[in-house]
């Protein structure tokens, strides 16, 4: 195939609680949603990818959509579920097989913390017996951890759930909209220190569907072009630390952070995309809990270790700021829907370089958008796009 | 005392962990996985706190077998020097003075300490705390 990946259509089903609504329903709504922002038809569509981590199978929507016998494949990717369908999609589009798809996500996931069982990961039954199977204190002493560090304050923590929740009053697919101020943020309720209630994403529902052509058919369409300049899925290096983890490695030089998943998934995006984070104008990081954002921020090579609290003090990841981050709130205003939430950070992105954002649009055109998930236990997805 | 599963604790007194070395590598686990390629090792009684937080609700039932009073618990990462990093509980010790760095010694303590045939877990208690294991 000539030309790069692009995204031509864009749908979304609003993310929080749609009750009487099923998980394939809002996968179902998204994906009407984004044909028909494309200005295509399902019969047209030649394969899909679609992600769903506890809502059912996605191919079942074939039913609504239409039997047209289309290719279709499930993904199950833990929290990078989404961002996986997206990688999928675009490679069918990049061996030259087909000309126009579908990565679709949604999820719907019972109220209060996911609920884990030891032997789902391999572990034994005491691990959960003893109430170490809880997803929270993994993010909780791993940020722990990272303060000691670098001496991130947990009013740094604060700041960042304020700014999410402030940015989803002008997303209207965001669950969480009503601001939040950074003193009831710090006072309200610990969950795992040093994190509040509000530091930490929720599961939610929610459904998102992006349409993939090749460029010659976005060209045929008649679409502004939105290039998929890199989408890249890694797993973890050795000695990582991850959630529902008994024991990690000892390591010879404990002074640092230890190797991720997003380190090693987001280098090779920017080499695909022959740029750098200094090329990059407005960002989607995951942000299941505030301090995540901060981590990811210095993972996805934006920031140095330790330089985090001087970026937040000069408003950089504002949506004024030279690096906006989470434009629509990340998962801490809109909530995880696992099949969803990589590409609603992808959907946002191209709002962005659409420059459809109202409220909570980026000044100054943005031409690059990034995006980033990382998932359970060691998974990690990035894309980059370009207009 | 008897431990919440078999092989995670030594017969001696006082217990010690259990882990489990790779036999080509040398790599240090725990719990020890029931495979071949690992050999069960007697940890370390003494480590440093790596990281930390507090467990501020009563996680769900199932998998969670504890009482059904719930008060909050230090979920720590104990760093054994040239051996692993251990996730156990820490006992004896208020919530604001546990710091990253800090001694620490192994005292497994009952999952519920009302039961007197309670099974026994792994935690530890900062080395200035007294001997005996227990809930803060």
């Amino acid at each position: 195939m000539s030309g790069d990946v692009c995204i031509v259509g864009i749908g979304i089903h609003r993310f929080g609680r749609t009750d009487g609504l099923s998980g394939v329903d809002q996968g179902v709504f998204a994906v009407r949603e984004a044909l028909a922002d494309a200005g295509v038809e399902w019969p047209q569509v030649q394969f899909a990818y679609g992600s769903s981590d506890a809502a059912g199978n996605p191919d079942t929507m074939v039913d609504r959509l239409g039997l047209t016998g289309v290719q279709f494949i499930n993904v199950r990717n833990g929290c990078a579920a989404g961002g996986s369908a997206l990688f999928s999609a675009q490679m069918a589009i990049k061996s030259g097989e087909f000309d126009l798809g579908v990565a679709v996500g949604f999820d719907k996931h019972p109220r209060g913390a996911f609920n884990a069982l030891p032997s789902e990961y391999n572990l034994p039954d005491w691990y959960g017996e003893v109430g170490q199977m809880v997803t929270t204190q993994f993010f909780a002493a791993k940020i722990m951890r990272y303060m000691s560090l670098f001496g991130i304050s947990q009013k740094s923590l604060g700041m960042v759930a304020e700014k999410a929740f402030r940015n989803a009053v002008h997303a209207p697919h965001a669950w969480r909209r009503q601001p939040v101020s950074l003193e009831e943020i710090l006072e309200a309720p610990l969950v795992s220190d040093p994190y509040t209630k509000y530091m930490f994403c929720s599961p939610a529902e929610g459904g998102v569907a992006l349409i993939l052509a090749s460029e010659k058919k976005a060209r045929e369409l008649g679409k502004p072009l939105i290039r998929l300049k890199a989408a890249t899925m890694r797993t973890r290096p050795p000695s990582s630390f991850e959630v529902f983890a008994p024991s990690v490695d000892v390591v010879a030089d404990d002074s640092g952070p230890r190797g991720t998943a997003s380190r090693i998934a987001s280098a090779d995006a920017y080499r695909l995309a022959g740029m750098g984070p200094g090329d990059i104008d407005v960002a989607q990081l995951q942000d299941t809990e505030a301090g995540a954002e901060l981590m990811h921020m210095a993972e996805n090579g934006f920031c140095a270790d330790g330089e985090q609290e001087q970026w937040l003090a000069e408003g950089r990841t504002e949506i004024g700021g030279a690096l906006p981050v989470n434009t629509d709130g990340g998962c801490l205003a809109c909530g995880e829907p696992i099949g969803a939430s990589g590409l609603r950070q992808v959907y946002e992105n191209v709002v962005q370089l659409r420059g459809d954002g109202g409220g909570r649009q980026v000044p100054g055109a943005p031409k690059t958008a990034y995006s980033h998930v990382y998932g359970a236990p060691g998974v990690s997805a990035v894309t980059i796009l370009e207009r | 005392m008897k431990a919440i599963a078999e092989g995670l604790f030594t017969e001696e007194t006082p217990p010690r962990l259990i882990g489990g070395k790779d036999r080509e590598t040398g790599r240090i686990v725990f719990p020890c996985p029931s495979s071949e390629t690992y050999e069960p090792v007697a940890l370390g009684s003494e480590g440093t706190l790596w990281s930390y937080t507090v467990q501020r609700f009563r996680p769900k039932t199932p998998p969670y077998a504890g009482p059904e009073a719930f008060a909050p618990w230090v979920v720590a990462y104990v760093e054994l020097p040239g051996q692993v990093i251990v996730e156990a509980r820490l006992n004896n010790v208020a919530f604001d003075d546990v710091k990253v760095g800090m001694a620490v010694r192994f005292a497994p303590s009952p999952l519920n300490p009302e039961l007197a045939d309670s099974p026994y877990i792994p935690a530890y208690v900062p080395v200035s705390a007294p001997a005996a294991g227990g809930a803060a």
